[in-house]
């Protein structure tokens, strides 16, 4: 037996001339829990493809307990006790738990008849691998996220699994399922399975992992222990930049006063909440999900009517009945879903930056100016290096952190007096998201009103000048920023 | 006992059983000829050619797709069988006519299926464009006219009738026909290959979610291939028992049943993105749409109505369907916002 269950060496993939793996190696020890991490498009996916047998490397070659394979079918992995998880769970949420679970030991078997009875006692076996309780006629359509991953968990265990590799695991559950996924993940290793967890969050990496391994950009970069590893490393050698989290201060000299909130309320939502914000000043608001942050910014968006108090924006009284009222008094929202309100995914990533002002590029005749259009697209590609070949690709072949560039540079282009932001960096990677943030500030030195709506408390801390704390629809603290902690803010909140 | 009922009231099947169910009580009040055994019979009668073809649909649709060119398969291999055997003076019996249509079924299947299923082209795409290559196959090519004569066995197969109902009041009598057994028989086949192979379950699995279907081990393309040719042998067969109970083959007398099949189909609570849905509940849908089209003359509404009544029936049972699929879809993002705020 050699030290290592898996060695991947030197893997190389091309796909239609784009290097997704350069000569990329990963070795997982038998029985241990590896954390491969990357930023989106780093080549994590294209190489568990590889192992997995989807995709055939153009180079290089993996070894799984010692024998040694140039290509591997998905058979052949399977065989081996490789099994994926992937991101959607591979699962038919029209079938019942019991088909779910028995259709790949059955169709393994090259059984042409069903018969129930003993899927069933295959189901039932599955089930106890882990300890996991669920109806099996119940349709899997019908459970929760966490739920339906345990199905598939169960299914990988029946194949005399010794690799599972997890893409993603972690993206839609919850804190208190991620917590039991963990526990799961450590049972597993009590069995002796080695796992390969794929993942982007530092806290996850750091939480459940021995040894790690990143990538970027096609490229090998580190593979170790992870108790060697601390924040900083980690974000550098994800996006193989330092980050100095420099504080917010604001330069913009003899800011007027922009937006003027008075005792606004929406029944149910929130009530009560005033504040005055200036030119070159970040404004946080912050708080728990029912605070009724989310309310307030769709209510200055015009995208909620308020039912009581006002908004003033220079000093004029705004009705604020509809989101082209925002947008005429001089306000942008970036939304908290930019996936389904903020863009247009399948469009170009042009015309999604220039949707907002696009009465503003026409020449006689309301006809586009294409030359103002090209020139304008180009100027904003450029001043939030949005990472692309191409400004008339798809919106949606960009990574999650260029998506929400984009999402501003539509907003910027209108050249708003405030800028809203509703959980501008969720979802979005590390090294995007200073970027964001070092616009943000940008921004505001340069004479824009900026409001943040984030629970991410760092991120607030850092960017704001001022602070709003919200608890039950209620401005409930005011903190400085500059002199108050994470905790201070959390106890505010809770 | 009390779980049992409720995953009975959370079916479709049992509000389209009770929808038809009412409509046969309210036409039992307003004419009393409904609960007659010859009454009864006629619909039974009338929903063969029907039936088998919405077990076709329904297949198709299981798996994802929409096959809208059946009709057009079965009129021509219907054409075909009858123009061979009658040019050749075929005085046999019935089994050579069905062997030709099933034969020619499965060719004109696979030709769908090998678009469908080996190229990956959407099965709703191909099967306009065949089902209009089939028309033309049979009106140019093959130049069809009525065929006022069909060959003997065939004829005689379309009269014989399994038992004779009889209305003692009205001594109205109608005759169960034989082919009313195709319909069983291909409800029973299908029945098996659907619940009780994996080629069935692949069926079901592919419509629920192919990638997952052929990581599972499903070969994808040769399910949906053969599913196709499946789904062609019963439309000709389907096509045939038409040509019998017609006593004549007239080519496009069976062209655009597609919609009111499908529809029935989905009437009976077969989703329209694929994956879910039961035999019984395609025949309860199809059958509605048999009683209403059969029916409305009993309740003194004047045949002239019956589209809109057809029409109103598709509309307002595809609706609900479309609007559970909403309401999933709703719930199903409302759960993963959920899951991300705690």
């Amino acid at each position: 037996m050699s030290e290592y269950l898996l060695k991947a060496v030197d893997i190389s993939k091309a796909f239609v001339g784009v290097q997704a793996l350069d000569a990329v190696s990963l070795d997982i020890r038998p029985g241990e829990i590896h954390c491969l991490a990357g930023e989106n498009g780093c080549g994590k996916s294209t190489l568990i493809k590889i192992i997995s047998g989807v995709y055939q490397q153009d180079a290089g070659y993996i070894e799984f307990n010692g024998k040694r394979f140039t290509r591997i079918t998905p058979l052949e992995a399977i065989a081996m006790g490789i099994q994926v998880i992937y991101q959607d769970f591979s699962i038919f949420p029209n079938l019942t738990v019991m088909e779910n679970l028995a259709f790949n030991t059955e169709l393994a078997a090259g059984r042409r008849l069903v018969n129930k009875r003993r899927m069933r006692t295959v189901a039932e076996e599955a089930l106890s691998k882990i300890n996991f309780d669920i109806e099996l006629d119940r349709l899997v359509g019908s459970l929760s996220v966490a739920e339906k991953q345990m199905v598939a968990i169960c299914r990988a265990l029946m194949f005399d699994a010794k690799l599972i590799i997890m893409d993603e695991p972690t993206t839609a559950l919850t804190r208190k399922e991620v917590r039991a996924l963990f526990e799961i993940i450590l049972k597993l290793k009590e069995q002796g399975i080695a796992i390969l967890f794929v993942s982007h969050k530092l806290n996850e990496v750091f939480e459940i992992s021995e040894r790690f391994t990143i990538f970027r950009s096609g490229k090998h970069i580190v593979s170790g222990n992870t108790s060697e590893l601390d924040d900083r490393k980690f974000s550098y050698y994800m996006t193989g930049r330092e980050f100095d989290a420099e504080p917010f201060r604001p330069r913009y000299e003899g800011g007027e006063c922009v937006l003027e909130v008075e005792n606004l309320a929406i029944e149910g939502a929130f009530e009560d909440v005033s504040f005055r914000l200036c030119r070159g000043e970040i404004l946080g608001i912050t708080g728990l999900l029912d605070s009724g942050r989310s309310e307030l910014a769709l209510a200055l968006f015009g995208l909620r009517r308020s039912t009581g108090g006002r908004i003033l924006v220079k000093g004029k009284e705004i009705a604020m009945g509809s989101p082209r009222d925002a947008i005429e008094a001089g306000i942008g929202y970036v939304p908290e879903d930019r996936l389904s309100e903020g863009l247009f995914l399948p469009r170009s990533i042009a015309d999604n930056i220039v949707i907002s002002e696009i009465d503003r590029l026409t020449g006689a005749l309301s006809v586009l100016d294409f030359r103002r259009y090209r020139q304008e697209v180009e100027d904003w590609v450029r001043a939030l290096s949005i990472a692309t070949p191409d400004p008339e690709n798809a919106c949606s072949t960009l990574s999650g952190g260029n998506q929400q560039r984009v999402v501003l540079a539509k907003w910027l282009a209108c050249k708003p007096d405030v800028l809203v932001l509703n959980g501008p960096t969720v979802g979005v990677d590390i090294g995007s998201k200073h970027d964001i943030h070092r616009i943000l500030q940008r921004l505001a030195n340069e004479g824009m009103a900026v409001i943040i709506i984030s629970d991410d408390l760092p991120e607030v801390l850092q960017n704001c000048s001022h602070l709003l704390i919200m608890k039950d629809g209620r401005i409930v603290a005011r903190p400085d920023p500059g002199s108050t902690d994470e905790n201070t803010v959390l106890s505010h909140m809770l | 006992m009390k779980k049992k009922f409720r995953k009975l009231i959370s079916r479709t099947e049992f509000y389209i059983a009770l929808v038809f169910l009412a409509l046969c009580l309210l036409i039992q009040l307003r004419s009393g000829q409904f609960f007659t055994p010859n009454n009864i019979v006629d619909i039974l009668s009338a929903l063969v050619v029907p039936g088998i073809f919405a077990v076709g649909a329904f297949m198709v649709i299981i798996s994802g797709g929409f096959d809208v060119s059946f009709p057009a398969l079965a009129s021509l291999t219907s054409f075909v069988t009858t123009k061979v055997l009658l040019d050749a003076g075929w005085q046999g019996g019935v089994w050579l006519p069905f062997l030709i249509a099933l034969v020619l079924g499965a060719l004109l299947g696979a030709f769908n299926g090998l678009f469908i299923g080996y190229f990956e082209l959407p099965a709703m795409i191909v099967t306009l464009g065949s089902s209009s290559f089939f028309k033309g196959l049979m009106q140019g090519a093959l130049n069809s006219k009525q065929l006022a004569v069909i060959p003997v066995g065939m004829r005689s197969f379309g009269t014989s009738a399994l038992f004779v109902a009889k209305n003692v009041e009205s001594g109205l009598t109608s005759r169960m026909p034989t082919t009313f057994l195709v319909l069983a028989g291909v409800l029973l086949v299908t029945w098996f290959l659907l619940n009780r192979t994996m080629f069935g379950r692949g069926i079901y699995a592919i419509g629920g979610n192919p990638v997952s279907a052929h990581r599972a081990g499903f070969n994808v393309r040769r399910t949906r291939f053969l599913l196709l040719v499946y789904v062609g042998m019963i439309s000709a067969l389907a096509g045939l028992c038409r040509v019998c109970m017609m006593q004549q083959m007239h080519p496009t007398n069976m062209l655009g049943m597609e919609m009111n099949v499908i529809a029935g189909v989905v009437l009976g609570g077969t989703a329209i993105i694929g994956g879910a849905g039961t035999l019984f509940g395609c025949m309860l849908g199809t059958g509605l749409i048999v009683l209403v089209e059969n029916s409305m003359i009993l309740i003194g509404i004047p045949t002239v109505w019956k589209d809109a009544f057809v029409g109103a029936l598709i509309v307002i049972g595809t609706g609900i369907s479309a609007f559970q699929v909403n309401r999933a879809r709703r719930a199903g993002l409302r759960n993963v916002r959920k899951g991300a705020a705690l």
